[in-house]
C-alpha cells in the first residue's frame, strides 16, 4: 500500500507516512468550490461553452484491447498523469486507475481528460470528485488521440 | 564651421514671446497644487468592466528599473513588468542558472541597466505585435522581447559604444534596429583607447550600429557600424514611404565638449540631425566594403526548447567610415541641441526638437534630396557634408512652447509634441505648421505616445504623457514618489485629460498597439513533449539524483500539489546542489514556485512545461525545508519537502524519493 519513488540505486525500507485523507466525499453539497467562477480553459472552450462540445459514447468504439495503442497510452501516462494517479486502486492526488473502466463510462473518462473545465462546471460526478480531492484535475493538453490511447491503457489495468 | 551662440533680435523675440505665453498657462512648472481639468464623463471613457480587456497594450520603458512594463489602455492597469536588463527575484530571471546567461556581456555578468525606448517590430511600416525592442543605456545593449511569451528573447551588447541612447528604432520591416552612442569614446585596441580625455576631438568617435534580428528566431547580430566624429547621438527614427531607406539621428554636443556639457555643449546655435542612407550602407557591407575593427560583444539568445540561454561571443565588428563612402551620411543643421527626431506618417517630414529652442524645425525629405543632388552645402563637419539649413527646411513651428522634446503623430496630419519646460502637449498641423491645441501635463512631460504614433498608420485615439515629476498627484509616500503617466483623448478637436496612472521605474518612451494584434500570438504554456532541457524530467519516472564530485544534481518535478522527489538525503556540507525542476502542468496559468531556506539567490517561478535550475549551497548541517511559493491549489500549503544536510565526512547514502502512504504502483 505504499508508493516509493526511489531515485537512487538504493532500496528504501517501507516508510509509513500518514497523510490526512481527503473528506468522505459522500456528503451532498450545493456546488463545488470554484464552480461559480471557473476560469476559461487554455483552449478557449471553457467557461460559457455549451456542454455540446463533449465527447459522446457514440464517438468511442471499444474492441479487443489494442496493445500498441495501450503502450502509447502508457507513455503519455508516464509524462502527464502518473504524478497524480497510480495504476493501483488507491488515490494519490486523484483516484487510482485500477478497474476505472469498470466504474466509469469511456466517454466520461475521455471528457475528464480532454474537457475538464466543462466537466467541472456541468457534471455532478466530476464535481463530486473535486469535493473529495480538492485539487482541480489539470488540463494536461492531451490530443483526442492521446486521450483515446490513455483510455486503452486504462483498460489493461 | 564654428557658429558661436548669438542671441539675435529674432531669437530674443521668440523666447520672450514664449515666456509671456507660458505665464498665462497652467502647469508651466510644478506648482505644488493639483489642478483638476477633467471634464465631462472622463471616468466612463477609461472604465474597463471587470473581466473585460483593454483595447491597447502599452509597452512602457522602466527607465532605471531596467525593465519593460505593460499597461492596458485606456484603464492604465499594470499587467506585467517584464524583466529585461535587470535581475528579477520574483521570476528568478538572472538568478536561475539558465537565465544568468541573458545578462552576460564582455564585462561579465551585468545585473542592471537603464532602459529607455521600447520600439515595436514593424511589417511594412506598421507595428505587427511580434516583438518589442528596448535599449539598455548604461552598458550598451539592445533587447528583443517576444510578445508570444512576454519574455526577453535575446539581448545583444553594442561594442564601441557608451550611453546607448538613440536606440532601438526600427526600419519598416525590422530589417534593422539601430543603436547610437550617446557618449562618444575612443575605440580600437587598448593603446588607442588609453588617451587623455582632453584629446576628445582627435580620438573620440561616435557610431551608429545597425542590428539585424533574424526573422524566425529573433537572434540578433550587428550588420555594420557607421563611425562618425565625436558627438552625442540622442534619438532617431527610420524614414518611411518616400524616405524609406534612410535613417535620421539627432545629435548634440557638436561643440565636442568633454566637461561641464551643461554649459559647454550648449554654445552653438545649431547642432545636427544626421541622415544615413542605410540601403547604401547595406549594399556597401554586402560588397565587402568597410573594415572589421576590434569590438568584443556578446549576443545572448533564449532557446524556448531548451529553456536556456545560448551565447555567441564576437571579437570584432564591421565598420563603415562615411569619409570613404560619399553619399552615405549627411548632416542637417538643427537648432539648439536637438532631442527628438521623428518622422511623420507620410515619410515626407522629419521633425527635430531642439530641447533648448522655442521653435520646432520641420525638414522636408524632398528638399533634402534636392539639396544633396545640387550639392547645396554649407561646409563639412569632420569630413561629413553639412546641408544648408534653409535648403532642407519645410518650415518652423513658431512659438509652440518651451523645451520641445518628442513628437508623435495621428492619422489626420497632426503632430503632438511634448514640452518639458512649459509642461504641456502641443498639437500642431504638420503641413501648415500651425498650433491647433495645447493641454497642460502634471508635471514636466518627457516622452509621449500615440498608439502607432511613430508608424505609417497611427491608430490615434489617445496621447499618453510620461511625466518626469509627480509631486502632489498621488498620496505621498515619503521622499520617493511614484512615477506617472497621463492619458488624454485626441478624438475631438480639443485634447481631453482622462486619467492619471502611476508607473514603475522612470518611464521614458512607450508604444501602444491594439491588443487584437498581440493576443493571437499568446503562448499559454510550454509543451512538455518539446522540452529539450538537458535536465528535464518528463514525468516523475524520470526524476532522480546524481552526484558528480561536489555537485549534486536533482531532477525534480512539480504538479498540483507536490514535488517529486520531496525527501532528499545524503547532501554533505561543501556540496553544490542543483535543483533542475520541471513543471509537469500543461494548462494555462498554473505556475509553481520553488524556494529553499538559505538560498543565496532567489526563487524559481516555473511556467507549465518549463524546466529551470536553482543552485543551492548549504551552509549548515540539518534538515532544510523547501516549498512551493505560488499558491497553486487548495493543497498548496502541503506542497513542501525536506533536504537533509550531513557533515562533509558523513556516510549518509544519497537518496531522493516521494513516499505516499496511500498508493500502490
Amino acid at each position: 500500500m505504499k508508493k516509493h519513488t526511489l531515485l537512487s540505486g538504493l532500496l528504501m525500507s517501507a516508510l509509513a507516512i500518514s497523510i490526512s485523507a481527503c473528506g468522505g466525499g459522500n456528503e451532498t453539497s450545493d456546488g463545488p468550490p470554484g464552480a461559480s467562477a471557473t476560469p476559461p480553459s487554455a483552449d478557449g472552450g471553457g467557461a460559457g461553452a455549451p456542454a455540446a462540445g463533449l465527447i459522446t459514447a457514440a464517438d468511442i468504439t471499444l474492441g479487443d484491447i489494442d496493445q500498441a495503442m495501450a503502450e502509447k497510452g502508457r507513455s503519455t501516462y508516464d509524462v502527464k498523469c502518473q504524478a497524480c494517479h497510480s495504476t493501483g486502486p488507491n488515490r494519490v492526488v486523484g483516484p487510482g486507475w485500477k478497474g476505472i473502466t469498470e466504474r466509469r463510462q469511456p466517454d466520461w473518462i475521455m471528457n475528464m481528460m480532454l474537457n475538464i473545465d466543462v466537466m467541472l462546471e456541468t457534471d455532478p460526478e466530476a464535481q463530486k470528485g473535486l469535493e473529495e480531492c480538492l485539487v482541480r484535475m489539470p488540463n494536461q493538453g492531451l490530443s483526442k488521440d492521446q486521450g483515446r490511447e490513455v483510455l486503452e491503457f486504462m483498460r489493461t489495468l | 564651421m564654428k557658429r558661436p551662440l548669438l542671441m539675435t533680435g529674432t531669437t530674443l523675440g521668440v523666447v520672450a514671446g514664449a515666456f509671456l505665453l507660458m505665464n498665462s498657462l497652467p502647469g508651466c512648472r510644478p506648482s505644488g497644487t493639483t489642478k483638476s481639468v477633467v471634464t465631462g464623463d472622463a471616468a466612463s471613457k477609461v472604465y474597463v468592466k471587470p473581466g473585460t480587456h483593454d483595447e491597447f497594450y502599452n509597452f512602457v520603458s522602466g527607465g532605471f528599473s531596467g525593465q519593460l512594463a505593460v499597461y492596458g489602455i485606456p484603464s492604465g492597469r499594470l499587467l506585467r513588468e517584464i524583466p529585461v536588463f535587470s535581475v528579477d527575484p520574483e521570476s528568478g530571471y538572472g538568478y536561475s542558472e539558465e537565465t544568468k546567461g541573458m545578462l552576460t556581456t564582455s564585462h561579465g555578468f551585468i545585473p542592471w541597466d537603464d532602459s529607455h525606448h521600447p520600439e515595436l517590430s514593424q511589417t511594412d511600416g506598421v507595428p505587427d505585435g511580434k516583438w518589442c525592442f528596448i535599449n539598455g543605456n548604461n552598458t550598451p545593449r539592445i533587447a528583443l522581447v517576444d510578445l508570444g511569451t512576454f519574455r526577453t528573447g535575446s539581448i545583444i551588447e553594442i561594442p564601441n559604444s557608451a550611453g546607448n541612447h538613440s536606440s532601438p528604432f526600427t526600419t519598416g520591416n525590422s530589417e534593422y534596429v539601430v543603436a547610437g552612442t550617446r557618449f562618444s569614446v575612443p575605440m580600437g585596441d587598448d593603446a588607442s583607447r588609453d588617451v587623455p580625455i582632453k584629446t576628445y576631438k582627435e580620438n573620440f568617435k561616435g557610431n551608429v550600429s545597425f542590428i539585424h534580428p533574424e526573422p524566425e528566431t529573433g537572434k540578433m547580430s550587428i550588420a555594420f557600424q557607421i563611425v562618425t566624429p565625436g558627438v552625442n547621438f540622442d534619438l532617431s527614427h527610420a524614414g518611411k514611404g518616400p524616405s524609406e531607406g534612410w535613417f535620421f539621428f539627432s545629435c548634440y554636443n557638436t561643440e565636442q565638449a568633454y566637461s561641464l556639457l551643461e554649459v559647454n555643449a550648449s554654445q552653438r546655435d545649431k547642432d545636427f540631425i544626421m541622415a544615413v542612407n542605410w540601403k547604401l550602407a547595406e549594399q556597401l557591407a554586402k560588397e565587402g566594403k568597410g573594415k572589421r575593427v576590434p569590438g568584443k560583444h556578446h549576443s545572448n539568445w533564449w532557446n524556448h526548447k531548451t529553456h536556456s540561454t545560448e551565447t555567441t561571443v564576437y571579437e570584432d565588428v564591421l565598420q563603415l567610415d562615411p569619409k570613404d563612402h560619399p553619399g552615405l551620411v549627411y548632416f542637417m543643421p538643427c537648432p539648439k541641441s536637438p532631442h527628438g527626431c521623428d518622422v511623420d506618417p507620410t515619410g515626407k517630414y522629419i521633425v527635430g526638437s531642439g530641447k533648448l529652442a522655442a521653435l520646432i524645425p520641420v525638414f522636408s525629405f524632398e528638399k533634402i534630396q534636392k539639396a544633396i543632388a545640387a550639392n547645396d552645402l554649407e561646409g563639412d563637419f569632420g569630413g561629413i557634408p553639412v546641408l544648408k539649413y534653409e535648403s532642407v527646411l519645410h518650415g518652423e513651428v513658431k512659438k509652440p512652447g518651451l523645451g520641445p522634446l518628442h513628437t508623435e503623430f495621428d492619422a489626420n496630419g497632426n503632430a503632438y509634441t511634448s514640452f518639458f519646460v512649459s509642461s504641456e502637449i502641443v498639437k500642431w498641423n504638420v503641413e501648415k505648421l500651425e498650433v491647433v491645441d495645447r493641454v497642460p501635463t502634471y508635471y514636466s512631460i518627457g516622452h509621449l505616445c500615440v498608439p502607432g504614433g511613430d508608424s505609417k498608420q497611427p491608430w490615434g485615439k489617445y496621447v499618453i504623457a510620461y511625466n518626469k515629476i509627480t509631486k502632489d498627484r498621488y498620496l505621498p509616500t515619503g521622499p520617493e514618489l511614484t512615477q506617472s503617466a497621463q492619458l488624454y483623448s485626441i478624438d475631438g478637436d480639443k485634447m481631453e485629460l482622462l486619467l492619471d496612472f502611476p508607473t514603475t521605474g522612470e518611464p521614458h518612451y512607450a508604444q501602444a498597439i491594439p491588443a487584437e494584434l498581440v493576443k493571437p500570438r499568446e503562448v499559454k504554456f510550454f509543451k512538455i513533449e518539446e522540452n529539450e532541457h538537458p535536465f528535464v524530467a518528463k514525468g516523475e519516472k524520470e526524476t532522480k539524483i546524481e552526484r558528480r564530485g561536489k555537485e549534486v544534481h536533482v531532477w525534480m518535478t512539480t504538479i498540483r500539489s507536490h514535488f517529486a522527489p520531496d525527501n532528499i538525503e545524503g547532501i554533505k556540507l561543501g556540496d553544490e546542489v542543483y535543483f533542475h525542476i520541471t513543471n509537469l502542468e500543461q494548462d494555462w496559468d498554473v505556475p509553481h514556485g520553488f524556494a529553499i531556506k538559505g538560498a543565496a539567490n532567489a526563487e524559481l517561478l516555473l511556467m507549465p512545461g518549463e524546466t529551470q535550475t536553482l543552485k543551492w549551497v548549504p551552509t549548515r548541517v540539518g534538515v532544510t525545508p523547501m516549498y512551493c511559493t505560488d499558491f497553486c491549489s487548495a493543497l498548496h500549503q502541503e506542497m513542501q519537502g525536506y533536504v537533509r544536510v550531513s557533515p562533509a565526512n558523513s556516510n549518509v547514502p544519497l537518496t531522493a524519493l516521494t513516499v505516499s502512504v496511500d498508493a500502490e504502483m
